[in-house]
């Protein structure tokens, strides 16, 4: 057990870190085993050496980088708006987060005052988000101990909020709904109507569940105690968002740093005392509970006028650095403009980069059976995590593709099924 | 006076070198850059006295001769202080910063495969994100790099 430090812990302390990664046992009496990345237990590629003694954990080697697709390089070579799609396919939960947080860089460059109105649907979508993310979550974890009737039943709930979110903006992940100085798409009082009467449907939902995270004793026994991150490992690892705040870290961008409408907005920031995968279950129903109470506050306060400003082609020469709330924890964009029509730079740090180093912790001394769950407990997102380069494979294996044969490939094939794109006319509406 | 203002105050007066140097950009936002060789003198400043806890991440930026560094360090009340140095491309080194941010290492090793940064006292530890197959020296978050690198090194 290490001494009781105070953070930040100054200049010069020195941290562990593997030489390797490898699967090669570095004690007689530990064996090590590879889990993914390619995995069962793993919903995304990444990739773990785990060392055992028996049944239990004796420490986690992690390696990322498996979903790396070069999105920063990319959005160099593209105008702002096609960055707002390209951006906004970095996650395909966080979709919105990425999206708002970029444009929120980019309107603070060029000066753009967004409408009230385009801030509160901006918020609005966000919200809406999080409570299908968290709600996705759910299902996750429950699955993820063998308790599927949660999984069931919460992903049947999650489909009331795809529908309003498809319902709308026009889909169902990748809304499309901001662009640089506001949002696309306005609502109509029926779909503010429809909003509302699937937020009662879905808090009343979300009771139960809070009912059943604080009675079902095999829920509350399975989740207690696993993945054990203490309050001072949370902040000294620099874990955010739900992973951080159920370790007791009063932190929440929304209302430390606001942006869009959450300065108008009235609402608690969940923490809880827990430390464990039972606290971060609690912290995700309680942030529900608020984001139902955020979407009426901002149906009922929609101000009235437009819901965007005209932005210019280029952005003048300027930096800035925007700050979102997501579902996961803080997401951190940089956009650096030079006067052109593309940026100069984007950088991306989305949270779960945060929240990984806590991992390896909360395995620590625990069995390998909770390794999933643990991992799940961060709600992990590894495509959000490795955004950046990879353009194509430079291995020289036989039978690789480069995007165009890629794409050739995919046109051949569909022509084989009968599909000829090519001779397709597609009316857009 | 707001407590943004205030930081910039405290800034330009504690370090005589920063004097009109720090900018506000807006509410909770400040940017200041700072000589290599003082950067740890300020980035200390900021994190042991300044309140300025949680580290954000780090930015790398290619400025043709230089690498630019920007350390984004937040406060728990929302203000961000991102403090910028540049070291000389293929040259120059920096100090790590994993004395004070543990969990900064994973930033410093993005930088050194996308710009080929160096950081010295930088634990060893695994490369991140490029794969393990990548060619030396190409990192391709610089201006002068594209694909067309790698397919050329194929045909050869």
């Amino acid at each position: 057990m290490a001494e009781n430090i105070s953070y930040p812990i100054g200049p010069n302390h020195e941290i562990n870190a593997p030489s390797d990664f490898n699967f090669i046992p570095r004690s007689k009496d530990e064996i090590r085993i590879p889990i993914g990345p390619q995995h069962p237990a793993l919903k995304e590629p990444e990739s773990f050496s785990v060392a055992l003694r028996g049944e239990r954990i004796m420490g986690v080697d992690i390696k990322l980088g498996y979903n790396h697709r070069g999105i920063e390089k990319a959005c160099e070579q593209r105008s702002y708006v096609q960055d707002v799609y390209l951006i906004e396919r970095i996650c395909g939960i966080c979709s919105h987060t990425h999206a708002t947080c970029f444009v929120q860089a980019v309107e603070e460059i060029a000066g753009l005052a967004v409408p009230k109105r385009g801030l509160y649907l901006r918020t609005l979508v966000g919200e809406l988000e999080r409570i299908h993310s968290h709600l996705l979550w759910l299902g996750v974890a429950g699955h993820e101990i063998g308790f599927d009737t949660l999984l069931m039943y919460t992903w049947r709930d999650r489909e009331l909020v795809m529908d309003v979110l498809a319902d709308l903006t026009g889909n169902r992940v990748n809304y499309g709904m901001n662009t640089i100085g506001g949002v696309r798409r306005d609502i109509n009082p029926e779909q503010a109507a429809n909003t509302l009467k699937v937020m009662d449907k879905l808090e009343e939902q979300t009771k139960y569940y809070i009912q059943l995270g604080t009675e079902e004793q095999t829920l509350i026994q399975r989740l207690s105690g696993v993945g054990v991150l203490s309050n001072e490992d949370a902040v000294k690892l620099g874990a955010v968002g739900p992973t951080a705040r159920a370790s007791l870290v009063d932190r929440d961008v929304r209302r430390d740093d606001p942006y869009a409408a959450y300065a108008d907005l009235t609402f608690k920031v969940v923490t809880d005392n827990h430390n464990d995968v039972y606290g971060r279950t609690l912290v995700r129903l309680g942030e529900l509970m608020e984001s139902y109470s955020m979407v009426r506050q901002l149906l009922k306060n929609l101000p009235d006028g437009p819901i965007a400003v005209r932005a210019p082609r280029k952005i003048p020469a300027g930096e800035a650095l925007s700050r979102y709330e997501a579902p996961r924890g803080e997401d951190i964009h940089y956009v650096k403009a030079n006067g052109t029509e593309n940026p100069e730079r984007v950088k991306v740090r989305a949270p779960t980069l945060a929240n990984i180093q806590a991992v390896s912790k909360m395995l620590e001394d625990r069995y390998l059976a909770d390794l999933p769950i643990v991992v799940a407990a961060i709600d992990p997102c590894f495509s959000c995590t490795d955004r950046a380069i990879a353009v194509d494979d430079q291995a020289s294996v036989k039978g690789t593709m480069n995007w165009e044969a890629l794409r050739q490939y995919g046109i051949d094939w569909y022509k084989q099924q009968g599909v000829d794109f090519t001779k397709m006319k597609v009316k857009i509406k | 006076m707001s407590e943004t203002e205030k930081v910039k105050e405290a800034l330009e007066s504690k370090f005589a070198f920063l004097k009109d140097q720090v900018r506000v950009q807006r509410e909770r936002r400040l940017w200041a850059e700072v000589p290599q060789d003082k950067f740890f003198d300020v980035f200390d400043w900021a994190v042991m006295k300044a309140g300025f806890s949680i580290l954000g991440t780090i930015t790398g930026l290619d400025e043709g001769a230089e690498i630019g560094l920007l350390y984004h360090l937040a406060a728990p009340d929302g203000k961000v202080l991102s403090l910028k140095t540049k070291i000389v491309k293929d040259q120059g080194k920096m100090k790590s910063l994993t004395g004070y941010f543990p969990s900064g290492a994973i930033y410093e090793r993005e930088i050194i495969d996308l710009l080929g940064a160096e950081f010295e006292g930088l634990p060893k530890g695994l490369s991140y994100p490029l794969p393990d197959d990548w060619p030396k020296g190409q990192h391709p978050l610089r201006k002068d790099w594209n694909a067309s690198v790698l397919e050329q090194g194929k045909e050869q």
